[in-house]
């Protein structure tokens, strides 16, 4: 396979591009801040997005899906971070989505995916910290006739305050940083026993933090193996690094494309300020940065679809890479717009506090270099 | 079996049956490499056999026509020849300017005459090349170069000097740009010229550079007689001819770029600072270095093999090719300046056989002209911001 998108996943791109530009653009975004709206994003536009099939893109045929590759998936993403559209679209239809199709049996299948397929919710609800550590895990499932019960609490679960679902990393044996005795389960969001609080981000989107009570789930509800979680958990958060990846690599070319344009239009000294040299190679500089991120979040997206070995490296190079560079453009970005640049009136602020954000989802810049270190054996 | 296959069959055969075991390992140094000429000499019988071989086959230059003597292969045969080559660890047989830059050139603007007379010397190696582009005042801004061509009857009478010319006092013949005109913009009075190195009048001083060695030379033109035949181009139209080999010897640099240059950091560096007992690299600050310059490697690595594939999908490179020359030179520096560091005084000594002679140390600063030769850093960031970002001229 080349290093370049198909016929068809251009197709997907384009009319994703088409359809947020029309109807979920950067004014809504304003719009359900200003309003306070709780959730923070459009479930018309929602509905519409799992209308057109992209809640079950990678989600195969037989559950409901369209069984597209996960790189027409990031090219939805990629523009959705272009306009910084706010949907379930990570969450669910990318990330547990990945998690059910990799760890659940035949009926769980059958019921969950297709329940995303159609626009439901479902949210995986894995961090702990304020830092990413998908084996750092407290919250306990003990066993209590034939089901077990649930105790301890998740944080910054993105969507939970609307998801229908939650997918629970639980510890079910081992100490608390071992990715030894790891379960999941997929519990379902108004058992009794949970209660959530929201919060509200720089990036004016909002995720809940959950409590649970002695949350009583049965068997059933357990996905995959007991204790043996952790493997396909681990292979959902590279996944969803790369989504992230590629969501970020639309947020950066699009403050990049919104820089330049700045650049080429406003005058001081009586020149327009791209014509000075300090600027132009900082832009020729991010321009070059912005080809490498390319590179590596395409060749990490068809490394999902391939399923090479390489998988856990390729996550952490394009997800290290698209941080720094994110961070870098998104400065530069303010940085050349000015005294404008610091204003909530001009757009490129609300880039800087999304890729912030995003930066931080399924690990750091600071992570994925430790750890793609560590898959190099160094 | 597809005409592909069975030429990557026989490709296979001819490379097992003529390349000799020495020919097959890496280049230690320059000096390993054979670049003929008048007064080239082979290391040893195996370098002169593998350079026969190829040579007899055109394969010097498989995609030249070989109705000069070219190999005369198709794009698709070319690259199963460059692989079946790198399955082996062939060596270039022959390294050349003339097949890197005069030839490319000859190929488009030269007359049928002078593709005759140039081109078989440059794929058996007969004739050794020399760029003379750079003078002392015209570097970076290398239209206001000043060396003369005058006419005189059927020849033109050269003055002036040449700086920066690379192998200048082993080569045979160079080719220089000069002025034929100071009217109009300057541009437009450039002549591409074709000058033998042994004419009267011709001399050249080697420089020596930081890294102690003297592989360039400024080269004098006093009153050198240049038949008008040697002109390449139209009188005046030398600017098309270099502008067009600067973009291709850009691309080239995506071509040429060894993936085995650019990945394997680590391995010295767990060598050269060693590791800790849990696993990693003992010096936690050279660990966070060396990831992201692996990392910045593998993504200009995938990013040659994207721009190729949209090539191939019908995007031109274009200016793109700036790009390629900045990043991948600038990530060259900073390989040295990791090795220097991970090494410590261990990569600084400059002398005697300890220490290879300072094979590092020098090929160290050998990697700052990276950045300057072909164009500068500055001025590929020029390039970009003009030509793709399309901003502004002051
Ligand atoms: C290893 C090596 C091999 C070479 N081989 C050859 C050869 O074989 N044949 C040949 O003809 N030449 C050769 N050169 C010469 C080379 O092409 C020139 O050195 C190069 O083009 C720069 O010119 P200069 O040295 O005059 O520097 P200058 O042009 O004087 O540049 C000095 C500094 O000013 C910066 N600068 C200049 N203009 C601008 C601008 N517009 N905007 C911003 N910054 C600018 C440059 O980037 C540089 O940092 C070689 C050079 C090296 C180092």
């Amino acid at each position: 396979m080349g290093l370049v998108i198909t016929e068809e996943q251009q197709l997907l791109k384009d009319s994703a591009k088409d359809y947020l530009k029309e109807n979920a653009s950067i004014a809504l975004m304003r719009k359900l801040r200003d309003e306070n709206d709780e959730n923070r994003f459009s479930p018309a536009v929602w509905n519409a997005m799992a209308e057109m099939g992209w809640a079950g893109l990678i989600i195969p045929e037989a559950y409901g899906g369209m069984g597209f590759e996960y790189v027409g998936m990031g090219q939805v993403l990629e523009e959705t971070g272009r306009s910084l559209t706010s949907s379930p679209l990570l969450s669910s239809a990318l990330i547990s989505a990945t998690l059910l199709n990799l760890a659940g049996d035949q009926s769980q299948k059958e019921k969950y995916l297709a329940a995303i397929a159609s626009g439901k919710i479902i949210s995986l609800a894995s961090e702990e910290g304020s830092h990413h550590n998908p084996k750092k895990v407290q919250l306990t499932a003990k066993k209590k006739g034939d089901g077990f019960i649930l105790s301890g609490s998740k944080n910054y679960v993105l969507d939970g305050q609307v998801a229908d679902h939650f997918i629970v990393s639980a510890r079910t044996a081992g100490h608390s940083d071992s990715p030894k005795g790891i379960s999941l389960f997929i519990v379902s969001a108004d058992s009794a026993g949970i209660s959530k609080t929201s919060a509200t981000l720089m990036d004016s989107r909002v995720c809940a933090h959950l409590s649970f009570d002695n949350v009583a789930v049965s068997t059933d509800h357990l996905l995959g193996e007991l204790d043996k979680g952790y493997k396909p958990l681990q292979k959902t958060l590279d996944i969803a690094a790369i989504g992230v990846s590629a969501e970020l690599l639309g947020i950066i070319q699009e403050s990049f494309d919104r820089t330049i344009s700045y650049l080429k239009e406003r005058r001081q000294f009586d020149k327009i300020i791209g014509s000075f040299q300090a600027l132009q190679h900082r832009a020729a500089d991010m321009y070059c940065e912005i080809e490498i991120c390319k590179s590596l979040v395409i060749k990490a997206l068809q490394g999902i679809d391939e399923d090479s070995f390489m998988l856990p490296a390729l996550a952490s190079m394009a997800k290290s890479k698209c941080c720094k560079i994110a961070q870098l453009v998104t400065n530069e970005g303010v940085q050349m717009f000015g005294g404008i640049g610091m204003t909530d009136d001009e757009d490129i602020g609300l880039y800087l506090k999304r890729a912030r954000v995003a930066m931080e989802l399924y690990g750091n810049y600071n992570y994925h270099l430790d750890r793609f270190a560590t898959l190099n054996g160094y | 079996m597809s005409a592909l296959e069975s030429f990557k069959k026989e490709v296979g055969e001819f490379l097992d049956q003529n390349c000799p075991e020495s020919m097959r390992q890496p280049m230690k140094s320059e000096d390993d490499a054979y670049w003929g000429g008048r007064n080239g000499s082979f290391k040893n019988d195996d370098q002169k056999s593998w350079f026969e071989a190829m040579a007899a086959k055109g394969w010097t230059t498989p995609e030249w026509p070989a109705e000069y003597g070219g190999g005369g292969l198709s794009k698709d045969e070319a690259r199963i020849l460059k692989k079946e080559m790198a399955k082996r660890n062939c060596r270039t047989p022959l390294l050349s300017f003339g097949i890197w830059m005069l030839g490319p050139a000859l190929l488009k603007f030269g007359s049928e005459e002078q593709k005759h007379q140039y081109l078989p010397d440059i794929i058996n190696g007969k004739i050794r090349w020399c760029q003379g582009y750079s003078e002392p005042n015209a570097g970076s801004d290398l239209a206001s170069l000043a060396t003369s061509a005058t006419t005189v009857g059927d020849n033109y009478i050269v003055n002036g000097q040449k700086v920066w010319t690379s192998y200048a006092d082993q080569s045979d013949m160079i080719f220089a740009l000069t002025r034929t005109s100071g009217e109009g913009k300057k541009q437009q009075g450039i002549s591409f010229l074709l000058v033998d190195m042994a004419a009267e009048g011709v001399s050249t001083r080697p420089i020596k550079l930081i890294s102690g060695k003297s592989p360039f030379c400024e080269t004098f033109f006093d009153n050198v007689k240049v038949p008008k035949a040697n002109l390449v181009g139209a009188e005046g139209g030398g600017w098309s001819v270099a502008k067009y080999l600067l973009t291709h010897e850009r691309e080239m640099i995506g071509e040429t770029t060894d993936p085995s240059a650019m990945i394997p950091l680590n391995v010295s560096a767990k060598k050269d600072i060693g590791m800790n007992a849990d696993g990693k690299l003992a010096d936690p600050v050279m660990r966070k270095e060396v990831a992201e310059w692996e990392i910045d490697g593998a993504g200009f690595l995938f990013t040659i093999a994207r721009l190729k594939d949209e090539m191939k999908a019908g995007q031109p490179i274009g200016a793109k090719s700036s790009f390629l020359k900045y990043y991948g030179t600038e990530l060259n520096k900073k390989k040295y300046e990791l090795h220097l560091t991970n090494k410590g005084l261990d990569s600084l000594g400059w002398d005697g056989e300890q220490y290879e002679e300072g094979k590092l140390a020098r090929m160290f600063c050998r990697t700052k002209g990276n950045s300057i030769e072909g164009g500068t850093s500055e001025v590929q960031l020029n390039i970009i911001s003009k030509r793709i970002l399309e901003l502004p001229s002051e």
